[in-house]
């Protein structure tokens, strides 16, 4: 084990990839000379090569689409958003060509793009650099949609990621680039569809993914306190999604709660509830609550902005409702 | 001294920036800014030319680099600095930040996030001028780095098409955050860009008020006679780092005081000091500004913040859509 930052992780899978494999390349702006806007991709140029660590003009659209079709002709781009806001100008390319040339062309394509950057919410960065934007992804067939916690997870997923003959979204978020945690030496993959227990528990399911896995544990931690044993699970990955491991804990616990960053309306939470009570109606005590960012755009001022996003409290509290501890 | 009245004034607008600008970077590194904070400094001429340029009716749209054109536009000092301590005195409530003034009332409508996507939106701006006769013009700011983008492409194909009213003004800092210009589009020329969309074109140095008056006047004036767009590049440059974080390594002390030099803002106020016809005007002016600066950032302390009741009305007119 080596203790690493999750900057680091995703960096390093990166590297690996890129020295293991002469297709794949890093595409994105300010990835280069600049280092990266959050120093991701610090160290690489002066590694690899303006070959291969390619610096572009703002053009979302343009990139993601060269990504996609240097990906079609075989080729391993890895293409960075400076943050997931961006890729909305480029969603055209990701709807309509990356999840699509597989099956349009009657299976002879394949698409092996990664595309990834910060998501989710930074810090008082307003309405339009705020999205959980895989909420929208989600919705897609032929897309693969990632979203690690842990240093660990980083740098497996991504490398597994690279890997994959289909296009992936992987998800990062700016708040998590400096947590710290052990990764595995030598070659770490770690298989998409396999969803992460990150605390064992006996009371309540909290199911979660990103940052927010993080929320999830210190509310955990408090709800312990109070005598209330939650489980806490790292999906990880959000599509395809482990249904085995979430009905797992279900049947254990029998009560759950949802919490990620993003709109009520809909979304990852709205997918994780309507298979739960599909596939494990038998096993629920109390109906299933999700905790996610308020139905409002992302307000500037600080204190606004945290009373929107999902806090460890507000966690508190519908793991209190689901096991009847308050109404 | 020429104008001396309008060189007065302009001094004050262009001082009145810069000032505010140095104050927001002082307040953001004591914490009572966050986000994004992306300083005008260095490039005040432009906006300051620009709104002599236009008439309280005409329209404005603008970056997330926005603070110079919302006060050279009519923004009190106090909504502007309000807004960045997140204060419901804001232009904005306290909702929108740094990057997103706005302020109908003088037209200023915004403040954008996404590169590029504020220039179809000011395109709509001037349709809607267009449509109704109102006479009025539209001046849309763009940096460098977004002149690549798709919608920077598809408005201005679409307002030279229907001889929209709107003017495009490419405010050519050198840079998009750590890129330089040659890094980021094959023709630095970036007027050129005009020939393709058959709409008339001006490039020049930021560095005399009055030209960039009076450059950006001919440009809107066409506008008003129903002669289409015109893309004006204004060169000029940015003292401080893209944004807060921003330690702009990519270029070199030298450059940067090699532009200092030749900074607008003092070129001007040398003028004003040598001239017997306004010489005794300046020092009264410059502590006029020191005391609305001095005022704003009080009144941006001071303000309450905006309280939780404003999210859904802001979100919907009517009923809140669930
Ligand atoms: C679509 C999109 N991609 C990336 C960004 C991140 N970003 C914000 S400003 C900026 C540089 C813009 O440079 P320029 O257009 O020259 O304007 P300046 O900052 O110099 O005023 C970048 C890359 C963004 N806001 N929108
Ligand atoms: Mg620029």
């Amino acid at each position: 084990m080596k203790s690493m930052r999750f900057r680091e992780a995703v960096r390093e899978a990166i590297a690996e990839e890129m020295e293991r494999d002469d297709r794949v390349f890093l595409m994105g702006e300010e990835v280069g000379q600049y280092q990266g806007a959050y120093k991701v991709s610090e160290g690489l140029l002066e590694r690899f090569g303006e070959r291969r660590v390619i610096d572009t003009p703002i053009t979302e659209a343009g990139f993601a689409g060269i990504g996609i079709g240097a990906a079609m002709v075989g080729l391993r781009p890895i293409i960075e958003f400076m943050t997931w806001n961006f890729s909305a100008v480029a969603f055209d390319q990701i709807l309509n060509n990356a999840a699509k040339l597989r099956q349009m062309s009657g299976g002879q394509l394949s698409v092996p793009v990664v595309f990834r950057g910060p998501n989710a919410s930074a810090r008082q960065v307003g309405s339009q650099h705020s999205h959980a934007m895989e909420h929208f992804y989600v919705n897609v067939p032929g897309l693969k949609v990632i979203a690690p916690a842990t240093p660990a997870d980083a740098k497996g997923m991504l490398k597994t990621a690279i890997r994959d003959e289909d296009p992936v979204l992987y998800l990062e978020s700016e708040t998590l680039y400096s947590v710290k945690g052990d990764v595995p030496e030598g070659e770490h993959l770690v298989p998409f569809g396999k969803a992460r227990i990150a605390r064992e528990g006996t009371d309540c399911t909290l199911i979660s993914y990103s940052r927010m896995v993080h929320v999830c544990l210190d509310a955990a931690e408090a709800l312990a306190a109070k005598g209330i044993d939650c489980e806490v699970i790292d999906l990880r990955s959000l599509r395809p999604l482990d249904e085995e491991t979430i009905v797992a804990s279900l049947t254990k616990t029998h009560r759950a709660v949802v919490a990620y960053e993003g709109w009520p309306y809909g979304g990852v939470g709205a997918e994780v509830v309507d298979r739960l009570q599909r596939l494990a109606f038998d096993e629920l005590d109390a109906p299933i609550l999700r905790v996610t960012t308020m139905d409002v755009p992302m307000p500037y001022n600080a204190k606004l902005e945290q009373l929107v996003i999902p806090q460890a409290h507000r966690i508190i509290d519908a793991v209190e409702r689901v096991t009847y501890r308050r109404t | 001294m020429k104008e001396a009245k309008t060189a007065l004034e302009m001094y004050r607008m262009m001082l009145l920036i810069r000032r505010f600008e140095e104050e927001a970077a002082r307040a953001y590194s004591l914490g009572k800014i966050g986000g994004f904070l992306h300083l005008y400094i260095g490039q005040e001429a432009v906006a300051v030319g620009a709104a002599h340029a236009m008439r309280p009716t005409d329209s404005v749209v603008t970056t997330y680099r926005d603070h110079g054109i919302a006060l050279a536009r009519g923004m009190t000092a106090n909504a502007g600095m309000a807004e960045l301590f997140g204060k419901v005195t804001g232009c904005s409530k306290g909702l929108g930040g740094s990057m997103h003034f706005f302020d109908a009332e003088n037209r200023m409508y915004g403040g954008h996030g996404i590169i590029g996507a504020h220039i179809p939106l000011a395109a709509g701006v001037a349709f809607a001028s267009k449509y109704t006769s109102d006479g009025g013009v539209t001046m849309v700011f763009y940096g460098d780095g977004s002149a690549s983008i798709g919608a920077t492409h598809e408005g201005m194909s679409l307002a030279a098409l229907w001889k929209l009213p709107i003017v495009f003004v490419c405010e050519n800092n050198q840079y998009a955050m750590g890129t330089s210009l040659e890094r980021s589009i094959s023709v630095t020329d970036m007027s050129k860009k005009a020939d393709g969309y058959g709409m008339a074109k001006d490039r020049f140095v930021a560095e005399d008020v009055f030209e960039i008056r009076d450059r950006l006047k001919d440009a809107v004036e066409r506008a008003r006679r129903g002669e289409g767009p015109t893309l004006v590049e204004i060169l000029t440059y940015r003292y401080r780092g893209h944004s807060m974080s921003d330690p702009a390594k990519y270029r070199t002390k030298e450059e940067v005081e090699d532009y200092k030099k030749r900074d607008a803002l003092n070129q001007l106020r040398a003028e004003l000091a040598a001239s017997p016809e306004t010489a005794k005007d300046v020092e009264a002016l410059e502590a006029a500004v020191e005391a609305e600066i001095a005022e704003c950032v009080r009144f941006a302390d001071e303000s309450p913040e905006p309280t939780a009741d404003l999210l859904e009305p802001t979100t919907y007119a009517g009923e809140f859509a669930r």
